[in-house]
Protein backbone atom coordinates (compact mmCIF):
# COMPACT_ATOMS: atom_id res chain seq x y z
CA UNK A 1 0.00 0.00 0.00
CA UNK A 2 2.70 2.94 0.87
CA UNK A 3 4.26 2.29 -2.34
CA UNK A 4 0.72 2.64 -4.79
CA UNK A 5 0.62 5.80 -2.88
CA UNK A 6 3.69 7.23 -3.40
CA UNK A 7 3.37 6.09 -6.84
CA UNK A 8 -0.16 8.03 -6.99
CA UNK A 9 1.84 10.84 -5.30
CA UNK A 10 4.86 11.22 -8.48
CA UNK A 11 2.05 10.67 -11.13
CA UNK A 12 -0.04 13.33 -9.23
CA UNK A 13 3.46 15.90 -9.69
CA UNK A 14 4.14 15.44 -13.01
CA UNK A 15 0.24 15.74 -13.95
CA UNK A 16 -0.47 12.65 -15.85
CA UNK A 17 -3.60 11.08 -15.41
CA UNK A 18 -3.85 7.71 -14.98
CA UNK A 19 -6.06 6.68 -17.91
CA UNK A 20 -3.07 7.90 -20.44
CA UNK A 21 0.24 5.87 -20.97
CA UNK A 22 2.62 9.23 -21.26
CA UNK A 23 2.11 12.79 -21.49
CA UNK A 24 2.43 12.97 -25.20
CA UNK A 25 -0.88 10.62 -25.41
CA UNK A 26 -2.45 12.89 -22.53
CA UNK A 27 -1.20 16.01 -24.50
CA UNK A 28 -2.83 14.59 -27.56
CA UNK A 29 -6.06 13.71 -25.87
CA UNK A 30 -6.19 17.05 -24.57
CA UNK A 31 -5.59 18.95 -27.79
CA UNK A 32 -8.10 16.82 -29.75
CA UNK A 33 -10.95 17.31 -27.12
CA UNK A 34 -10.80 21.23 -26.80
CA UNK A 35 -10.70 20.90 -30.90
CA UNK A 36 -14.09 18.75 -31.34
CA UNK A 37 -15.38 21.53 -29.14
CA UNK A 38 -14.39 24.49 -31.28
CA UNK A 39 -15.59 22.62 -34.09
CA UNK A 40 -19.45 22.56 -32.26
CA UNK A 41 -18.65 25.97 -31.82
CA UNK A 42 -18.01 27.08 -35.30
CA UNK A 43 -21.53 25.46 -35.89
CA UNK A 44 -23.00 27.31 -33.25
CA UNK A 45 -21.75 30.51 -34.85
CA UNK A 46 -22.18 29.19 -38.12
CA UNK A 47 -26.15 29.35 -37.90
CA UNK A 48 -26.19 33.13 -36.95
CA UNK A 49 -23.68 33.47 -39.89
CA UNK A 50 -25.92 31.65 -42.68
CA UNK A 51 -28.77 33.69 -41.29
CA UNK A 52 -27.02 36.82 -41.80
CA UNK A 53 -25.40 35.77 -45.21
CA UNK A 54 -29.09 34.90 -46.70
CA UNK A 55 -30.96 38.37 -45.10
CA UNK A 56 -28.02 40.65 -46.00
CA UNK A 57 -28.37 39.23 -49.54
CA UNK A 58 -31.95 39.88 -49.47
CA UNK A 59 -31.50 43.33 -47.84
CA UNK A 60 -28.61 44.59 -48.37
CA UNK A 61 -29.51 48.21 -48.49
CA UNK A 62 -30.54 48.04 -45.13
CA UNK A 63 -27.74 45.95 -43.92
CA UNK A 64 -25.20 48.97 -45.64
CA UNK A 65 -26.91 51.93 -43.93
CA UNK A 66 -27.10 50.41 -40.31
CA UNK A 67 -23.03 49.30 -41.16
CA UNK A 68 -22.34 52.91 -41.89
CA UNK A 69 -23.70 53.89 -38.12
CA UNK A 70 -20.94 51.82 -36.88
CA UNK A 71 -17.91 53.54 -35.58
CA UNK A 72 -15.10 51.51 -38.26
CA UNK A 73 -11.98 53.25 -36.14
CA UNK A 74 -13.45 51.39 -33.10
CA UNK A 75 -13.84 47.98 -34.85
CA UNK A 76 -10.72 48.63 -36.48
CA UNK A 77 -8.97 49.55 -32.73
CA UNK A 78 -10.92 46.93 -31.45
CA UNK A 79 -9.65 44.06 -33.74
CA UNK A 80 -5.97 45.59 -33.36
CA UNK A 81 -6.57 44.91 -29.00
CA UNK A 82 -7.77 40.97 -29.75
CA UNK A 83 -4.88 40.47 -31.73
CA UNK A 84 -2.29 41.88 -29.17
CA UNK A 85 -4.49 39.36 -26.24
CA UNK A 86 -3.98 36.53 -29.01
CA UNK A 87 -0.39 36.96 -29.27
CA UNK A 88 0.19 37.56 -25.53
CA UNK A 89 -2.12 34.16 -25.05
CA UNK A 90 0.31 32.53 -27.78
CA UNK A 91 3.42 34.09 -25.37
CA UNK A 92 1.87 32.71 -22.28
CA UNK A 93 1.39 28.88 -23.58
CA UNK A 94 5.59 29.43 -24.79
CA UNK A 95 6.41 30.59 -21.47
CA UNK A 96 4.23 27.87 -19.73
CA UNK A 97 6.48 25.39 -22.41
CA UNK A 98 9.95 26.83 -21.26
CA UNK A 99 9.15 26.90 -18.01
CA UNK A 100 9.28 30.42 -17.16
CA UNK A 101 6.85 31.20 -14.72
CA UNK A 102 7.26 34.48 -14.08
CA UNK A 103 6.57 34.96 -17.16
CA UNK A 104 3.13 33.02 -17.69
CA UNK A 105 1.61 34.73 -14.98
CA UNK A 106 2.90 38.30 -16.26
CA UNK A 107 1.15 36.98 -20.16
CA UNK A 108 -1.50 35.66 -19.02
CA UNK A 109 -2.41 38.98 -16.62
CA UNK A 110 -2.04 40.74 -19.81
CA UNK A 111 -3.85 38.89 -22.31
CA UNK A 112 -6.39 39.72 -19.34
CA UNK A 113 -6.20 43.40 -19.64
CA UNK A 114 -6.25 43.21 -23.59
CA UNK A 115 -9.35 41.50 -23.47
CA UNK A 116 -10.86 43.79 -20.96
CA UNK A 117 -9.90 46.71 -22.87
CA UNK A 118 -11.91 44.97 -25.51
CA UNK A 119 -14.98 44.85 -23.54
CA UNK A 120 -14.79 48.14 -22.76
CA UNK A 121 -15.00 49.52 -26.03
CA UNK A 122 -17.40 46.91 -26.87
CA UNK A 123 -19.62 48.09 -23.80
CA UNK A 124 -18.99 52.18 -25.14
CA UNK A 125 -20.06 51.10 -28.70
CA UNK A 126 -23.55 49.36 -27.05
CA UNK A 127 -23.83 52.87 -24.67
CA UNK A 128 -23.37 54.64 -28.41
CA UNK A 129 -26.53 52.26 -29.97
CA UNK A 130 -28.73 54.06 -26.94
CA UNK A 131 -27.44 57.42 -27.40
CA UNK A 132 -28.60 57.11 -31.00
CA UNK A 133 -32.00 55.13 -30.72
CA UNK A 134 -30.64 51.60 -32.21
CA UNK A 135 -30.92 49.02 -30.27
CA UNK A 136 -34.12 46.78 -32.11
CA UNK A 137 -37.21 46.52 -29.44
CA UNK A 138 -35.61 47.98 -26.67
CA UNK A 139 -35.10 51.38 -28.08
CA UNK A 140 -35.71 52.12 -31.44
CA UNK A 141 -36.38 55.37 -32.62
CA UNK A 142 -33.59 56.49 -35.28
CA UNK A 143 -33.96 60.40 -36.17
CA UNK A 144 -31.87 63.11 -37.67
CA UNK A 145 -28.87 61.95 -39.42
CA UNK A 146 -29.14 58.13 -38.67
CA UNK A 147 -32.28 58.21 -39.56
CA UNK A 148 -31.32 59.71 -42.92
CA UNK A 149 -28.69 56.89 -43.62
CA UNK A 150 -31.27 53.99 -42.22
CA UNK A 151 -34.17 55.21 -44.59
CA UNK A 152 -33.04 53.98 -47.64
CA UNK A 153 -32.92 50.43 -47.13
CA UNK A 154 -36.48 50.12 -45.16
CA UNK A 155 -36.51 50.59 -41.12
CA UNK A 156 -37.71 47.50 -40.29
CA UNK A 157 -35.29 45.82 -42.14
CA UNK A 158 -32.25 48.35 -40.77
CA UNK A 159 -33.77 46.80 -37.33
CA UNK A 160 -33.47 43.64 -38.94
CA UNK A 161 -29.66 44.19 -39.01
CA UNK A 162 -29.09 45.59 -35.50
CA UNK A 163 -30.69 42.74 -34.30
CA UNK A 164 -27.99 40.99 -35.61
CA UNK A 165 -25.38 43.19 -34.38
CA UNK A 166 -25.93 42.33 -30.97
CA UNK A 167 -26.75 38.62 -31.17
CA UNK A 168 -23.40 38.14 -32.82
CA UNK A 169 -21.12 40.93 -30.95
CA UNK A 170 -23.16 39.51 -28.09
CA UNK A 171 -22.50 35.89 -28.47
CA UNK A 172 -18.48 37.04 -28.95
CA UNK A 173 -18.56 39.34 -25.89
CA UNK A 174 -19.94 36.21 -23.96
CA UNK A 175 -17.40 34.19 -25.05
CA UNK A 176 -14.58 37.13 -24.55
CA UNK A 177 -16.30 37.08 -20.38
CA UNK A 178 -15.90 33.10 -19.96
CA UNK A 179 -12.29 33.59 -21.67
CA UNK A 180 -11.41 36.58 -19.19
CA UNK A 181 -12.56 33.52 -16.17
CA UNK A 182 -10.67 30.75 -17.51
CA UNK A 183 -7.58 32.95 -17.69
CA UNK A 184 -8.44 34.56 -13.92
CA UNK A 185 -8.44 30.39 -13.06
CA UNK A 186 -4.91 29.87 -14.75
CA UNK A 187 -3.45 32.79 -13.31
CA UNK A 188 -3.86 31.40 -9.93
CA UNK A 189 -3.35 27.65 -10.61
CA UNK A 190 0.08 28.92 -12.91
CA UNK A 191 1.26 31.48 -9.14
CA UNK A 192 0.89 28.08 -7.54
CA UNK A 193 3.08 27.02 -9.51
CA UNK A 194 0.85 24.11 -11.39
CA UNK A 195 2.14 24.36 -14.98
CA UNK A 196 5.63 22.75 -15.49
CA UNK A 197 7.08 22.35 -18.98
CA UNK A 198 6.26 18.58 -19.13
CA UNK A 199 2.47 19.76 -18.21
CA UNK A 200 0.83 22.94 -19.48
CA UNK A 201 -2.72 21.23 -21.06
CA UNK A 202 -4.95 23.75 -19.46
CA UNK A 203 -2.71 26.71 -20.80
CA UNK A 204 -2.81 24.98 -24.56
CA UNK A 205 -6.68 24.54 -24.37
CA UNK A 206 -7.82 27.78 -22.80
CA UNK A 207 -5.12 29.33 -25.49
CA UNK A 208 -7.09 27.69 -28.06
CA UNK A 209 -10.13 28.61 -27.37
CA UNK A 210 -9.13 32.22 -26.48
CA UNK A 211 -7.86 32.16 -30.48
CA UNK A 212 -10.82 30.54 -31.47
CA UNK A 213 -12.76 34.03 -30.48
CA UNK A 214 -10.19 35.76 -31.67
CA UNK A 215 -11.32 34.43 -35.20
CA UNK A 216 -14.95 34.91 -35.26
CA UNK A 217 -13.81 38.63 -34.07
CA UNK A 218 -12.29 38.09 -37.03
CA UNK A 219 -14.61 37.85 -39.34
CA UNK A 220 -17.22 40.00 -37.42
CA UNK A 221 -15.15 43.09 -37.82
CA UNK A 222 -15.36 42.84 -41.81
CA UNK A 223 -19.01 41.28 -42.02
CA UNK A 224 -20.44 43.96 -39.43
CA UNK A 225 -18.73 46.91 -40.00
CA UNK A 226 -17.26 47.29 -43.79
CA UNK A 227 -20.37 46.47 -45.68
CA UNK A 228 -20.35 47.88 -48.76
CA UNK A 229 -17.52 50.07 -48.49
CA UNK A 230 -17.55 53.64 -46.71
CA UNK A 231 -16.36 56.12 -50.03
CA UNK B 1 5.38 15.04 -28.52
CA UNK B 2 3.71 18.07 -30.67
CA UNK B 3 5.24 20.16 -27.79
CA UNK B 4 7.19 22.23 -30.46
CA UNK B 5 8.71 25.48 -28.89
CA UNK B 6 8.29 28.03 -31.48
CA UNK B 7 10.52 30.89 -31.30
CA UNK B 8 9.48 34.01 -30.27
CA UNK B 9 10.39 35.72 -33.76
CA UNK B 10 7.69 33.89 -35.70
CA UNK B 11 5.12 35.00 -32.97
CA UNK B 12 5.58 38.71 -33.43
CA UNK B 13 6.30 38.34 -36.93
CA UNK B 14 2.96 36.52 -37.02
CA UNK B 15 1.58 39.22 -35.21
CA UNK B 16 3.06 42.33 -37.33
CA UNK B 17 1.23 40.53 -40.35
CA UNK B 18 -2.45 40.69 -38.55
CA UNK B 19 -2.01 44.00 -37.86
CA UNK B 20 -0.73 44.86 -41.45
CA UNK B 21 -4.01 43.01 -42.47
CA UNK B 22 -6.43 44.92 -40.07
CA UNK B 23 -5.46 48.17 -41.63
CA UNK B 24 -5.51 46.80 -45.11
CA UNK B 25 -8.70 45.86 -44.73
CA UNK B 26 -9.92 49.05 -43.21
CA UNK B 27 -8.31 50.90 -45.93
CA UNK B 28 -9.75 48.99 -48.92
CA UNK B 29 -13.07 49.66 -46.95
CA UNK B 30 -12.90 53.67 -48.19
CA UNK B 31 -11.97 52.38 -51.78
CA UNK B 32 -14.78 52.04 -54.40
CA UNK B 33 -14.70 48.26 -55.80
CA UNK B 34 -17.89 47.57 -56.23
CA UNK B 35 -18.76 43.79 -55.16
CA UNK B 36 -15.29 43.06 -54.93
CA UNK B 37 -15.09 45.52 -51.47
CA UNK B 38 -16.92 42.22 -50.17
CA UNK B 39 -14.77 39.75 -52.04
CA UNK B 40 -11.59 41.28 -50.63
CA UNK B 41 -12.55 41.59 -47.31
CA UNK B 42 -13.76 38.18 -46.70
CA UNK B 43 -10.14 36.92 -48.22
CA UNK B 44 -7.93 38.87 -45.83
CA UNK B 45 -10.27 37.67 -43.17
CA UNK B 46 -9.95 34.16 -44.25
CA UNK B 47 -5.98 34.70 -44.83
CA UNK B 48 -6.23 36.44 -41.07
CA UNK B 49 -8.07 33.04 -39.84
CA UNK B 50 -5.23 30.79 -41.43
CA UNK B 51 -2.07 32.90 -39.50
CA UNK B 52 -3.85 32.61 -36.64
CA UNK B 53 -4.27 28.80 -36.86
CA UNK B 54 -1.38 27.73 -38.33
CA UNK B 55 0.86 29.77 -36.03
CA UNK B 56 -0.62 31.31 -32.60
CA UNK B 57 -3.40 27.55 -32.71
CA UNK B 58 -0.08 25.13 -33.64
CA UNK B 59 -2.30 23.58 -36.31
CA UNK B 60 1.18 23.67 -38.36
CA UNK B 61 2.68 20.84 -35.92
CA UNK B 62 -0.51 19.00 -34.65
CA UNK B 63 -1.68 15.48 -35.50
CA UNK B 64 -3.27 14.55 -38.77
CA UNK B 65 -6.43 13.17 -36.35
CA UNK B 66 -6.67 16.96 -35.43
CA UNK B 67 -6.29 18.85 -38.86
CA UNK B 68 -9.43 16.36 -40.59
CA UNK B 69 -11.54 17.72 -37.22
CA UNK B 70 -11.23 20.83 -38.07
CA UNK B 71 -11.48 20.29 -41.65
CA UNK B 72 -14.92 18.25 -41.32
CA UNK B 73 -16.24 21.45 -39.24
CA UNK B 74 -15.92 23.35 -42.14
CA UNK B 75 -17.17 21.48 -44.02
CA UNK B 76 -20.15 21.35 -42.57
CA UNK B 77 -20.26 24.91 -41.74
CA UNK B 78 -19.82 25.19 -46.04
CA UNK B 79 -22.68 22.61 -46.31
CA UNK B 80 -25.24 24.81 -44.13
CA UNK B 81 -24.20 28.14 -45.94
CA UNK B 82 -23.99 26.34 -49.46
CA UNK B 83 -27.24 24.81 -49.54
CA UNK B 84 -29.16 27.23 -47.38
CA UNK B 85 -28.05 29.96 -49.88
CA UNK B 86 -29.24 27.64 -53.07
CA UNK B 87 -32.52 27.16 -51.99
CA UNK B 88 -33.22 31.22 -51.61
CA UNK B 89 -31.25 31.96 -54.25
CA UNK B 90 -33.14 29.21 -56.43
CA UNK B 91 -36.45 29.95 -55.70
CA UNK B 92 -37.41 32.63 -58.10
CA UNK B 93 -36.47 30.16 -60.96
CA UNK B 94 -39.34 28.25 -61.38
CA UNK B 95 -42.39 30.13 -60.92
CA UNK B 96 -45.21 28.40 -58.85
CA UNK B 97 -48.63 27.02 -60.85
CA UNK B 98 -51.06 28.87 -61.07
CA UNK B 99 -52.97 26.50 -59.36
CA UNK B 100 -50.93 26.74 -56.28
CA UNK B 101 -51.82 30.39 -55.48
CA UNK B 102 -53.85 31.30 -52.32
CA UNK B 103 -55.41 33.83 -54.19
CA UNK B 104 -56.87 32.08 -56.69
CA UNK B 105 -60.10 31.19 -56.90
CA UNK B 106 -61.19 28.04 -56.03
CA UNK B 107 -61.79 25.07 -58.65
CA UNK B 108 -63.83 22.75 -56.95
CA UNK B 109 -67.19 23.51 -55.31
Amino acid sequence: MPDAHAEHAQTESSGLAHQFEDLAQQHDADTLGIWIFLVTEIMFFGGLFAAYAILRWLYFAAFEGGSHILDIRLGAINTVVLLGSSLTMALSVRSAQIGNRRALVLFLILTMILGGAFLGVKAYEYRQKFVEHVVPSLDWAPEGEVLARLAPGGLNHAQLYFFFYFAMTGLHALHMIIGMGLLLWLVLRARKGDFTPRYFAPVEVVGLYWHFVDIVWIFLFPLLYLIGGRY
Amino acid sequence: MSQRIVPLKTYVLVFVSLIGLTLLTTGVAFLDLGPFNTVVALVIAFCKMLLVILFFMHLRHSSGLTRIVLLAGFFWLALLVTLTMTDYRTRTWTPAPDSWSTTAPPTHP
